[in-house]
């Protein structure tokens, strides 16, 4: 190596050293302070203080207050009969990934991350025992063509939103909204935002489903972070022979002769109409019709709450 | 003194980071109106598809599903009378700050100043003020909606690669005290004059492209609740007023 060739060497490890530090000071430019997705792994326990009765003990049997069921849904749900869940077949129908917000359980959350960079591949809700765990996929897999099968969980893909997770779930099994028969097709889909101040963490879930709604359902539920874990598996609904009953049949009300239909009503002094739901009725402007007529029970008498309860998720 | 260009070139990178990411050290910083990360204004209508029974109608004496009372909470809920409520001239008590948002109504949002986003809502014609900075409380009686001090929750700032952004999403947290004592629910739930706010206020966009706010209220209550009472709830922007409808308070509706 001449004297000339050596002096070009230490020459170019100048320059390079200077366009380093021009690299340094370009990448100080660009790396702007763009803002970071939030650490959503915990366990969390769920607060039961809206629609306790819904989620915990179960609705009455037709009960469709709040929901904006289409004709469609609205005479579908009245056929249900409470009696279907002894058939194996539409046992673990209540339990497709709406009851992550429709139940009253909390979860756990954690990543799944590549093991080399650490990038989050994935994210998990932990199942209960009825529900099965949900896979957000966070590396950007498009969802599975409509054909492909609805496993028990859904397909969901998952983006930060700035510090908001943005989850889009389809493939769902058809199912239930209510644990009273009010129905969701296996075009549902599910779009949820995860949002979390400090120990608090809001799920937001809109769901939509062109059979049997006319706009969309959004429902906010609650959770606090958690200090005694959850575990992250449990065994999902399992359907068993639980009754005798005969094989040839499936147990339902036909149009009109639905024995519950007057329950709520009466119970509560409520309008039919209101009680088998509707868009129209979700807004305050239909106090205005409900006003002329209503006058609230005198006293409760059945599912008073006795000063509510708070759920934990220990499962 | 030799100055090579390469040193040229990082002092004036250098000298240009304080333009390029905004405000610079030295400039006032933006106000509470300017700096909102999210944007809050117009009128929102509430959706009920939650908790209708005890929103939409009146419930029944005696009916306190989901409320965690306490043992003197629930003795309060007995005790409850509507007609004293009137003769008292307290037909607002369901319209205060820690029950206002479950009422179904609409909320008309708008900056009264750059520091001060005021909240109007139809039902109840109930007016909230949420202050941001260094707002001190005037002192005096407790009212209905109390004293409601606000910030900005913003994302934390990352490393991620590209130009200086504003940030994408945020949420407005305000905490509120001095309420004058009410109804979480129509049929005399209690809170009490010591009940502390904690509220989040969202915006998400629907799958419609509409956007929503949500708004989450944690109650804290040691008089009447045995843990903090949480509800969130749900609004759908309107794209003007034409369905502002003003009602006065009801003890009974």
């Amino acid at each position: 190596m001449g004297y000339n060739s050596l002096f070009g060497e230490v020459v170019m490890e100048k320059r390079m050293t200077n366009n380093t530090a021009l690299a340094v000071v370009s990448m100080a430019l660009a790396c702007g302070p763009a803002f970071a997705e939030m650490d959503l792994a915990g366990d969390w326990i769920s607060y039961m203080h809206e629609d306790a009765m819904e989620r915990g003990g179960g609705p009455f049997p037709v009960d469709y207050l709040g929901l904006p069921l289409n004709e469609q849904g609205r005479a579908r749900a009245l056929l249900y009969s409470a009696s279907q869940i002894a058939m194996v077949e539409r046992q673990c129908l209540y339990y497709t990934s709406v009851y992550l917000t429709g139940g009253p359980f909390g979860f756990k959350i954690w990543a799944d991350t590549e093991p080399i960079n650490g990038q989050t591949i994935a994210l998990n809700i932990s199942g209960t025992n009825d529900r099965a765990p949900i896979k957000i996929w966070m590396d950007g897999r498009p969802h599975p063509s409509k054909y492909a099968i609805h496993p028990i969980g859904g397909f969901a893909t998952g983006i930060w939103e700035g510090d908001v997770l943005r989850v889009y779930m389809t493939h769902m099994k058809a199912g239930y909204l209510r644990r009273n028969g009010a129905p969701t097709s296996d075009q549902t889909t599910l779009t949820s935002h995860f949002i979390r101040h400090g120990d608090l963490l809001t799920v937001i879930a809109e769901i939509q489903d062109p059979v049997y709604l006319t706009e969309p359902i959004v429902i906010s539920r609650n959770y606090r972070l958690g200090t005694n874990p959850i575990r992250p598996f449990d065994t999902p609904c399992i359907p068993g022979e639980e009754a005798t009953r005969r094989p040839d049949t499936v147990p339902h009300y036909l149009p009109g002769k639905n024995p519950f239909i007057d329950e709520v009503s009466k119970l509560y002094n409520l309008p039919l109409e209101a009680v088998l739901g509707g868009a129209e009725t979700l807004y305050p402007a239909y106090r205005k019709k409900l006003k002329p007529a209503y006058v609230p029970p005198e006293k409760c008498k059945s599912n008073c709450g006795y000063g509510g309860f708070t759920t934990g998720s220990s499962q | 003194m030799k100055v090579s260009k390469n040193t040229l070139r990082i002092a004036v990178a250098l000298a240009l980071l304080p333009h390029i990411y905004g405000q610079g050290r030295g400039g006032p910083p933006p106000t509470p109106k300017a700096a909102a990360p999210v944007d809050l204004t117009g009128y929102w209508v509430s959706v009920i598809n939650e908790d209708w029974r005890f929103r939409m109608v009146p419930p029944a004496k005696g009916d306190y599903q989901s409320v965690p009372m306490n043992a003197d909470g629930i003795k309060a809920a007995d005790a409850w009378d509507p007609s004293k409520d009137e003769a008292a001239g307290e037909q607002c008590k369901y319209y205060g700050a820690a029950a206002i948002m479950r009422n179904p109504g609409i909320l008309h949002i708008t900056w009264q100043d750059d520091d001060t986003l005021r909240v109007e809502m139809d039902a109840g014609t109930q007016t909230r003020l949420l202050h941001f900075g260094n707002w001190k409380a005037p002192g005096g009686e407790p009212t209905w909606q109390g004293d409601s001090v606000a910030q900005w929750e913003m994302p934390r700032a990352g490393r991620g690669p590209g130009p200086p952004e504003k940030p994408k999403s945020g949420d407005l947290k305000a905490i509120t005290t001095h309420m004058r004592a009410g109804y979480l629910r129509k049929n005399g739930v209690p809170y009490s004059a010591n009940a502390l706010l904690t509220e989040y206020y969202d915006v998400i966009q629907g799958v419609d492209g509409n956007p929503w706010l949500i708004v989450t209220g944690v109650v804290d209550d040691p008089t009447y609740l045995r843990t903090p009472f949480m509800t969130s709830s749900n609004f759908k922007k309107l794209p003007n007023g034409s369905e502002w409808d003003t009602t006065p308070c009801s003890a009974r509706w």
